[in-house]
């Protein structure tokens, strides 16, 4: 059953559209991530979700009210972290987690959430004391405190160390583990293809994908890559006008090419007619990564990469 | 399922108040300053005769109600801008209307709390005033608060005013400094408004500061104030406060 449903959403601001038409359903419980190059459209449509943006045209609906117009309803189950949001300067850790935890019918233990978000010896520290990388996690443990039916992350966790990231996504697996229905706004393939049930790739302000992170990579249109060194030069140029060869990469001594199935056995048939053999061959599915490249690679040439 | 331990709006207030008794600066501008100065001035002892171009009154006791507004233009201009501009500038306004507290909470909250602090500065100047200087307290207390509670409400919508208008915190703290000179001016910091010559007495008393230090003077000696000082306080305060909610951006 769809939680959050968003119909032919579009949001401009003047002569700029920022969603030009975005259509989702998000299932009761599950982690969905959305991806997209800088500009897409992925806070807009986040912040109209949260009911912080009005749509120009279209309708949100989460778990049946509009979140713009019905305030009480929406802020009580819908718990958000922005990308660009602060708190008090002087406020503690833990008045902060207090005081959002009162906003809240059933909320989680904050402390206990600081202490997992590995914010535990900052309890008493100011906001304005804290580094950025804190203050995100705080953000997160105060999007989740409320125990919301519905938690929006936006650039989950960008900037965080290694470290504290996987401390932030056993979180959100134990917040979905307890009914929270999570959509979240991701650069970092490993962690959307880690928590995610299922992607909406969003470019140009439209959805250009939406399957789970398997189905995505699967439909991309290069999705094997093979990784060789080479024992004499190749051409380049001829190996990238092969059909089905997406990509060709000089990695030190090593080529990698990206390219679809059809296309390994080309890549190998072209080699042994150039007298080249390809050592230490690997051929692996292609990641994620490959996937998006492959998906937004329109506009990709057009804006800052995401 | 628990019941909310309380009701947003209140947690917001009591979570502000903590944050406001953390400012020691802005408290000690508001609540210190103004009874500091007014006791300097009680310690000059000519201030403490009667003057014959005062009607007989003492300069001191002329000060008592400059010293309350002292207070009352520090809060509004000076303290509570620079608090609703860095609120809106750090987005802390938008992070409070994603949660079941609102961001007028936290303005709310802010207007409740410096004028609180107000009311703190106005015991302190009339206690004061009564015990080291023998300064009569008001003769007319229902008048003299009506205009004290009008003056904090125009001078806090100048205050809301301000924070509205500017788009950062440093366009804040210049224009409060500019506004919070004028202010002083015409509460009378320098010359009291009553000693104010013809035309220039006229206009400052059209003034909403100066309409309320002419008005609680007069209270001060027991008499209703001018209805027309009354009437330029609600002026004003409606005015003024029309356009700081009309032009106030979130975000």
């Amino acid at each position: 059953m769809a939680i959050i449903e968003v119909r032919g959403l579009r949001k401009t601001y003047g002569d700029v559209v920022a969603v030009d038409h975005i259509d989702l359903d998000v299932g009761e419980g599950e982690i969905f991530g959305i991806l997209g190059p800088n500009g897409a459209g992925k806070t807009t449509t986040v912040e109209s979700i949260a009911g912080l943006t009005r749509p120009t045209a279209g309708t949100v609906s989460v778990a049946g009210i509009d979140p713009y117009l019905d305030r009480v309803a929406a802020t009580s189950m819908i718990g958000v972290q922005l990308q660009q949001a602060g708190l008090q300067g002087k406020l503690t850790v833990k008045e902060a987690l207090e005081l959002f935890a009162s906003f809240y019918d059933d909320p989680a233990d904050g402390l206990e959430l600081a202490e997992q978000l590995g914010l535990g010896d900052k309890r008493d520290a100011y906001y304005s004391a804290l580094s950025g990388g804190q203050q995100q996690r705080l953000a997160i443990a105060l999007a989740l405190v409320g125990r919301p039916r519905v938690a929006l992350l936006d650039e989950l966790t960008t900037g965080l160390d290694p470290a504290s990231r996987r401390n932030v996504w056993k979180l959100v697996e134990a917040a979905r583990d307890q009914g929270t229905t999570i959509v979240l706004v991701s650069h970092l393939m490993p962690e959307v293809q880690r928590l995610c049930d299922r992607i909406a790739l969003i470019d140009r302000g439209r959805v250009a994908a939406l399957d789970t992170p398997a189905g995505l990579v699967a439909s991309s249109s290069a999705p094997t890559v093979m990784s060789f060194t080479p024992d004499a030069p190749v051409d380049l140029e001829r190996l990238r006008a092969l059909e089905g060869v997406a990509e060709v990469r000089q990695r030190a001594e090593r080529l990698e090419v990206v390219a679809d199935d059809a296309a390994v056995l080309a890549v190998l048939d072209l080699l042994s007619r150039s007298d080249v053999r390809p050592e230490k061959l690997r051929v692996t599915q292609s990641t994620l990564d490959e996937a998006y490249l492959s998906l937004v690679a329109g506009s990709e040439n057009e804006e800052a990469p995401a | 399922m628990t019941a909310k331990t309380s009701n947003p709006a209140w947690a917001v207030l009591r979570t502000e108040f903590r944050l406001f008794l953390r400012e020691p600066g802005a408290l000690f501008w508001v609540m210190a300053f103004p009874p500091i100065l007014f006791v300097i001035l009680g310690l000059i002892p000519a201030f403490r005769e009667p003057a014959q171009e005062l009607g007989g009154a003492r300069v001191i006791d002329l000060y008592a109600p400059i010293a309350i507004l002292l207070s009352a233009i520090m809060a509004s201009v000076q303290a509570m801008p620079t608090v609703l501009s860095a609120y809106r500038e750090q987005r802390v306004l938008r992070r409070y209307a994603t949660t079941p507290a609102k961001s007028w909470h936290l303005l709310t909250a802010q207007f409740v709390l410096h004028a609180g602090a107000i009311a703190v500065g106005t015991a302190l100047v009339l206690v004061i005033g009564r015990l080291a200087f023998d300064v009569k307290l008001p003769g007319a207390l229902v008048p003299y608060l009506l205009l004290l509670v009008l003056a904090v409400c125009s001078a806090l919508t100048i205050g809301g005013l301000i924070s509205a208008l500017s788009r950062s915190s440093k366009a804040t703290a210049a224009v409060g400094s500019a506004v919070f000179i004028a202010l002083m001016f015409t509460s009378g910091v320098w010359f009291p408004v009553q000693t104010m010559p013809g035309i220039m007495g006229t206009i400052v008393e059209s003034t909403p500061l100066g309409a309320a230090a002419r008005g609680m003077d007069q209270a001060a000696l027991g008499d209703w104030p001018d209805l027309r000082l009354i009437l330029v306080l609600l002026a004003w305060t409606v005015g003024l406060g029309a356009l700081a909610t009309r032009y106030f951006k979130w975000q």
